[in-house]
């Protein structure tokens, strides 16, 4: 496989996003958002009544949760992108003339793999350091110490996020296999933000210890299974006859 | 050419494009039925047949997009089928697909680009090729404009380019000129001939059978089967030849006579105007006219009518459905 060949791929859809304000208002708002939101909540919760804030204990349990909304992101985030990378390719009906090229299979898989994992995790990482610092200017007069960044919170941005996010690109392309719509495709996409989204209840419910180590090399191991099982099928439908005579 | 020289050296010795026995099937359907038929080098080989007659899915089968369920098929000396051959075959062949397929996001430029890197052209091979053929096809003032600003002519234009761009000395065309308008349709036949001077192997899939005739040395007729095989004018004649026209002062029972002895198929009385089908028309035409004035008829005119392509055509479709 030439790698060469899957950033030709990648470096072409990069042109196409933006172009596409759509995809870069997807990518980009969703991570500014939450990264905004979530300190500012911190900050002006228990305020009310004459309150005095969170107390330290309380945000030593919801904080290492919140660096699941990350993980959140990042299964929704490559949705829009492969949505359109692959699904648009389809619509504009450029991927007969694509495979006619001297490229493989594999290497356009994974050059749309690159284009969708690229850009998103470049979104979520810089959302994770406007949200980390942030938060740290809003928990450190409570905490006595800067909360962000540690060990678990590093598990979370530099192992989690991008074994979801290849989740959910390998998702995509079986999803986007078997669709004609960009909107169909990102609405059956983004069901895969449900187990994601019940792994963050899991931990505000103090039912999954998501500041334990252990417990992250857990979900790291699963979400490793997922993404091989996921990549297989998604290499296993991005065949060159499937897609010109089976896709829709 | 792109390719290793030998491989070069060879081409002039083999068909450019060569299918014995094509065979296509999905599932219970047989799309390409055992096909057979070659393409010299710089031959331009037109692919003609009914909508559902194979023509896209034996383009894909050649192109290596599609396996084939059956026979074997060549691009210059590689193997269709075979996987090692497989990115060889399409390193050195052109596709303009039936849908144009071009990024509308991007520029006229930027969708060439794109293409010669996939071909692995150098940004100066590149930039050099984009030049060229965006002036041939008058596009290059439109290079930085979005193609989906592009009228449906100038989208079919740039899809050529872009099936030209790493310079194919074979090229598959499926339907260039459908749903053109007649000036943008003429642009686009043009710039065929033009590569046919240039001595590229084209094969061409079309509905249009006066494009065919016109541009085609060799053409083929499809329907799920090869119907028949053969330039245009054999093509004509194998059908049903050429007619010929007489025009008498009067026709009498003594001439009809006559020209009844004479081994003549398919006599057609219309008034004074008598009507053959003749297989060699310079020798019939003698036979006929000599019988007439033995026979004691005066002739005004003969002329000789060919058969059309289109007569060829719509018979052998005809013919494979009863």
């Amino acid at each position: 496989m030439r790698l060469s060949k899957s950033w030709v791929i990648a470096t072409k859809d990069f042109k196409v996003f933006l172009k596409q304000k759509k995809i870069l208002y997807s990518i980009t708002v969703a991570p500014i958002i939450v990264s905004i939101l979530i300190p500012t909540v911190i900050s002006f919760a228990g305020q009310n009544k004459g309150g005095h804030g969170l107390a330290a204990t309380e945000l030593t349990v919801l904080l290492p949760a919140f660096a699941f909304f990350y993980l959140i992101l990042a299964g929704y985030i490559p949705t829009t992108i492969a949505s359109y990378s692959i699904v648009g390719e389809k619509v504009e009906k450029s991927l007969e003339r694509l495979l006619a090229t001297p490229t493989t299979d594999s290497e356009i898989l994974l050059g749309k793999g690159i284009s969708a994992f690229l850009p998103s995790m470049g979104a979520i990482f810089g959302g994770s350091v406007i949200f980390m610092v942030l938060m740290d200017l809003v928990t450190q007069p409570k905490l006595g110490y800067y909360y962000f960044p540690n060990w678990n919170t590093g598990l979370v941005f530099f192992l989690l996020v991008p074994l979801t996010v290849v989740m959910s690109v390998g998702w995509n392309v079986i999803v986007s296999s078997r669709v004609t719509d960009v909107r169909v495709a990102q609405q059956i996409g983004i069901l895969l933000i449900l187990p994601l989204a019940g792994i963050y209840v899991g931990g505000e419910l103090n039912l999954i210890q998501l500041g334990d180590t252990n417990t992250l090399l857990i979900i790291a191991g699963i979400l490793f299974a997922v993404d091989l099982l996921l990549l297989y099928a998604a290499r296993a439908t991005f065949r060159r006859e499937e897609i010109l005579t089976k896709w829709k | 050419m792109d390719g290793d020289a030998s491989r070069d050296s060879e081409l002039p010795f083999m068909p450019a494009i060569e299918a014995v026995g094509l065979t296509k099937k999905f599932g219970a359907l047989t799309a390409v039925d055992s096909v057979t038929f070659d393409v010299e080098e710089g031959e331009v080989f037109g692919f003609l047949g009914p909508n559902g007659a194979g023509k896209t899915t034996t383009i894909r089968m050649l192109c290596c997009l599609i396996s084939k369920t059956g026979g074997q098929a060549k691009i210059a000396g590689y193997d269709v089928g075979e996987e090692q051959d497989a990115l060889k075959i399409r390193k050195l062949i052109g596709l303009m697909p039936d849908n144009v397929g071009l990024y509308e996001a991007l520029s006229a430029y930027d969708n060439l680009d794109f293409f010669g890197k996939l071909y692995d052209r150098t940004e100066g091979q590149r930039k050099e090729n984009i030049q060229r053929l965006l002036a041939m096809l008058g596009l290059w003032e439109k290079k930085d404009v979005t193609v989906s600003t592009f009228s449906k002519g100038m989208k079919q234009k740039l899809g050529i380019a872009c099936a030209l761009i790493h310079d194919p000395q074979i090229l598959f065309m499926d339907e260039p000129t459908a749903n053109l308008d007649p000036e943008s349709a003429k642009t686009v036949r043009d710039f065929i001939l033009e590569l046919k001077r240039e001595k590229r192997t084209i094969f061409l899939n079309t509905h249009n059978l006066d494009e065919a005739q016109r541009i085609c040395d060799k053409i083929a007729i499809l329907n799920t089967k090869l119907m028949a095989t053969g330039t245009p004018d054999e093509l004509e004649r194998s059908v049903s030849g050429k007619k010929t026209v007489v025009q008498l002062v009067q026709v009498t029972d003594a001439i009809l006579a006559a020209l009844r002895k004479l081994p003549l198929s398919n006599m057609t009385i219309d008034g004074n105007k008598l009507t053959f089908d003749v297989k060699d028309p310079d020798k019939e035409n003698v036979a006929i006219t000599e019988a007439i004035y033995k026979a004691g008829g005066q002739v005004r005119s003969v002329n000789i009518v060919g058969s059309t392509l289109e007569d060829a055509y719509l018979k052998l479709v005809r013919s494979d459905k009863t």
